[in-house]
């Protein structure tokens, strides 16, 4: 069964269709790319499905319930993460309360217990930490724990943010523009790093431009073109499609952008 | 993140100051300077609960001020409302078998007045303000910055009305000739005789209260409210139920203004509509930016200090515009907050005037 | 019926002036994203400055020279606070408004102290009544309506028909397009304060002899005015008098049912409705102005 199903989703912005009537499945264990010119729609897409926007018209499904009209965190309860296009970090938080946010879901102590600094809540905390310190130390942030998030680089605020995301221990995580102003190297770690979370058996749905990086690791690519999918299948498949190549690829060198 | 071990130093200093300050006035014989300490740490604790709302979880209130007044006047009336005519009521004798009623004569013509017990009241008074904020917090806190603050703004206008308009509350006089509010041996009261244990009280209710706060804000339910005044967008993506922390934060805040504001009036034997004014809760705005939006401590300390002095009498008539000015210069000038703002001032100087190691490739 | 005559012509006179405060609002909020919650003070300034002047200039050179110091004032506030502070929050921009507002308010009560004032009525005087539609008006109602008819069509025609009228469109909807064309945002931010400021107080000047000038009226006025700028819905200018019409009726008729001591209760409860049930206001629509977080 398919992890996420979505069907004919529709989103307008008065007078603008934004997408119009796209459907698409992802399997568990899959990398799948949504690729596209800008304005294509992905980004809504993606708003559509953590829930931050209730679409027009269509159903979003997750493990055959419906998530559409659900707010953000109660889909976030049912196992959807994301990270954001531009990095949405806490930028007042150190580095490891950020991931630490990211444990929330997994916490159960209230404004009471949290006031009293209960022995629930002080076990809880320590556990907490715990995770969230491994988590950094997987991402190989260890040592900017204590950092404040603001001051670090494009490339760690982003491990950060996957760290953050990856806390929630999430079913399926939503990349948005994961390998967005990294250079070469940081995107090779970037897929390494990708291909590792998808191996604890996290499902990966990423928007994407950087055409080397999807074509190396995505197992399927959906693509949207005016908030229409015009094609969806194994990277072979779509590289091929005339459909895709006349709207999108162009040249037969990749359009590796930032 | 143990930062119990920070917080003991800090509390030992505060107690000692606390200390320290009270002997001290005390040999000097200006012990009435102690009253308005009194009060002026029971208005820190209104700001002490606003930087909680607004310094960590970023939702600007106007309303603390008819909060507080909800909670003092509520007090008031129910220790003050002589309810001897309702004796023979079934309700009424219930309360009395439960012990809550009590009695004192009335000084001017020696009838019995029955009111309701001030521990009773003091009870009541938090829960009908956590009541009335959830009420208006639903619908408010799902409006944007001015837009929260212009529905804050007009709930405390309501209530100033409803309060001056009132004649069963006094109307523009307010309530008067409330008794003092006793627990075990300890009596919230104006007498001058408990002035230094009021002192003492006062400073031990904020603490406590200090103490509470920074638990909360150093754990799980802190990083979410910091999380929701930095991104609300994507502290929801993470799994915190925005909406509901938003509403429990602006009830416990409602609370705590209410809880000052029941006990500086048994303190001060009585309250008055101007407690919900604007200029209130402006002035508490003020003191909660001139603390550092979000310091706790600093809200405590600058707050009982600019609110003593205000109290004294040094910004004389210029009273209101001296917090006005506040708010606009700390905006304007440091809207880090204050402290912060000393910090980068002084690591800017530094960096102007020692270049020189540096330059020079010398060990620092 | 006459009852209810004169509780019409009072809800509209004073909704006139919420009106005119409702646009003020609605000029700078549109220029600059700011809400100035010091917009009543604008209407208090133009009463006691004209009141000042009255003393030794005959009434109307007092409005108009009222009218243009205000408005320099208001140009004066965002030269100093909201040009180089453009860059802060929402949450700093609020306080900043809230601030001013306090500070002007002290000042004007240590430049004119607390007591209630009135410019003389522009004719007539407090006895005079002019009979209209079967009810007993004073002259003075026929020159606040007649001020706020005028201002909305001449501010109509300045938007539609001047260049700076349009320019000052230009800049509401698209700060940086209208860079790109050449207009000069921070000049056009400028002017919206010297404009609202200036309407301001030409509606505290008209409604003076009527309601008097008071140096604490600027708070509720600014409420009372946010409440018919929402009602019409923010960025709507002409839909803004139409919610200074229906705040006034209403603060003027809830008279008959709530005792006369609660009637400011009657605007502010309106404003609460609207903001919790249909922040885009009355004729606003959904997808505009966005009101509610996420």
């Amino acid at each position: 069964m398919a992890l996420l199903e979505a069907e004919n989703v529709r989103q307008c912005f008065g007078g603008l269709v934004a997408l119009n009537g796209v459907s698409f499945t992802v399997s568990p264990g899959q990398i799948k790319a949504i690729i596209g010119p800008n304005g294509a729609g992905k980004t809504t897409l993606f708003n559509i499905v953590c829930g931050l926007i209730k679409p027009t018209d269509g159903v979003v499904r997750m493990n055959g319930e419906v998530i559409t009209g659900l707010k953000p965190f109660q889909i976030a309860a049912l196992g959807v993460s994301r990270t954001f296009q531009n990095v949405s970090l806490f930028p007042h938080m150190t580095v490891l309360e950020n991931v630490l946010v990211g444990r929330h879901l997994h916490g159960r102590a209230g404004l009471i217990s949290c006031a009293l600094r209960l022995p629930t809540q002080r076990r809880e905390e320590k556990a907490m930490i715990e995770q969230a310190s491994r988590l950094l130390e997987e991402v190989g942030l260890a040592e900017k724990a204590q950092h404040s998030a603001g001051g670090l680089s494009l490339g760690q605020r982003r491990l950060v943010e996957l760290a953050r995301a990856l806390a929630t221990e999430p079913r399926l995580l939503l990349l948005d523009e994961p390998a967005s102003g990294l250079n070469t190297k940081e995107t090779d770690d970037l897929a390494r790093t990708l291909r590792h979370v998808r191996d604890r058996g996290i499902t990966l749905l990423m928007v994407e431009h950087d055409m080397s990086l999807v074509m190396d690791i995505a197992d399927e690519i959906l693509v949207l073109d005016f908030g229409v999918k015009i094609a969806e299948g194994p990277p072979a498949q779509v590289r091929s499609d005339p459909k895709v190549i006349a709207v999108y690829l162009g040249e037969k060198e990749n359009v590796a952008s930032g | 993140m143990n930062t119990t071990t920070r917080i003991w130093p800090r509390l030992a200093a505060f107690a000692a100051a606390a200390i320290v300050i009270q002997l001290s006035l005390s040999a000097a014989g200006k012990v009435y300077y102690l009253t308005q300490l009194t009060m002026a740490v029971y208005y820190a604790i209104v700001v002490m609960g606003l930087s909680l709302l607004m310094g960590y979880a970023g939702q600007v209130s106007l309303g603390q001020g008819a909060f507080f007044a909800i909670g003092g006047y509520t007090s008031a009336f129910l220790t003050t409302h002589n309810m001897a005519g309702y004796r023979g009521a079934v309700w009424f004798d219930l309360l009395d078998k439960c012990g809550v009623i009590v009695s004192r004569k009335n000084l001017y013509d020696d009838t019995l007045v029955l009111t309701v017990a001030p521990w009773l009241a003091f009870i009541m008074a938090i829960l009908l303000t956590v009541v009335i904020a959830a009420v208006i917090g639903y619908p408010s806190l799902r409006l944007r910055g001015h837009y929260l603050a212009m529905a804050t703004l007009g709930f405390g206008l309501i209530i100033h009305c409803i309060l001056i308009g009132s004649p069963a509350l006094g109307a523009a006089d307010g309530i008067t000739g409330v008794p003092g509010l006793s627990v075990g041996g300890l009596a919230v009261s104006g007498k001058s005789a408990v002035r230094v244990q009021n002192y003492y009280i006062a400073w031990a209710v904020a603490i406590a209260v200090l103490v509470l706060l920074r638990n909360l804000v150093e754990s799980r339910m802190g990083r979410a409210l910091r999380a929701i005044h930095d991104s609300e967008a994507a502290a929801s993506a993470m799994g915190v139920n925005t909406p509901k922390l938003k509403l429990e934060v602006f009830m416990v805040s409602a609370a705590l203004a209410a809880m000052a504001g029941s006990l500086l009036t048994h303190y001060n034997e009585g309250i008055g509509p101007s407690e919900s004014s604007a200029f209130k809760s402006v002035r508490y705005l003020a003191l909660v930016a001139a603390g550092g939006m979000a310091n706790l401590e600093g809200a405590l300390v600058v707050s009982t200090l600019l609110v003593f002095l205000s109290l004294r009498g040094w910004f004389g008539t210029y009273d209101n515009a001296v917090f006005g000015i506040i708010l606009i210069a700390i905006v304007a000038l440091a809207p880090q907050g204050p402290f912060r703002q000393l910090g980068l001032w002084m690591n800017r100087y530094r960096s102007l005037y020692k270049p020189g190691k540096e330059a020079r490739g010398g060990a620092s | 019926m006459v009852q209810a005559l004169q509780y019409f012509f009072s809800g509209v006179t004073v909704g006139s002036v919420y009106a005119i405060v409702a646009i003020g609002f609605n000029i700078i909020y549109s220029a600059t994203g700011v809400l100035n919650f010091a917009q009543g003070e604008f209407v208090m300034l133009g009463g006691m400055v004209a009141i000042t002047l009255a003393s030794f200039l005959p009434v109307p050179v007092a409005v108009a020279v009222a009218v243009a110091i205000v408005t320099l004032f208001g140009c004066g506030l965002e030269l100093v606070f909201f040009r180089r502070l453009r860059s802060h929050s929402v949450l700093h921009m609020i306080i900043i408004t809230i601030g001013l507002s306090i500070v002007i308010q002290e000042l004007a009560l240590h430049v004119w102290d607390e007591k209630v004032r009135s410019l003389p009525y522009f004719t007539g005087n407090e006895a005079s009544s002019v009979k209209l539609v079967g009810a007993a008006l004073s002259p003075q109602v026929i020159w606040v309506l007649g001020t706020a008819g005028v201002v909305v069509m001449l501010l109509q025609l300045f938007y539609k028909r001047t260049l700076y009228g349009r320019a000052m469109r230009a800049c509401s909807s698209n700060p940086e397009a209208a860079m790109l064309v050449g207009i000069n945002t921070g000049n056009m931010r400028t002017a919206a304060f010297g404009l609202s400021a200036g309407l301001g107080a030409l509606a505290g000047c008209v409604i003076s002899p009527i309601s008097m000038t008071h140096y604490e009226m600027g708070p509720g006025l600014a409420i009372k005015g946010f409440a018919a700028a929402i009602l019409g819905g923010l960025g709507n200018p002409m839909a803004a008098v139409a919610g200074g019409l229906i705040v006034g009726l209403i603060e003027a008729f809830s008279v008959s049912v709530i005792p006369s001591a609660f009637k400011d209760v009657a605007a502010f409860a309106i404003l609460l409705a609207m903001l919790f049930l249909r922040p885009h206001g009355l004729f606003g629509c959904p997808s505009g102005v966005s009101v509610r977080e996420v």
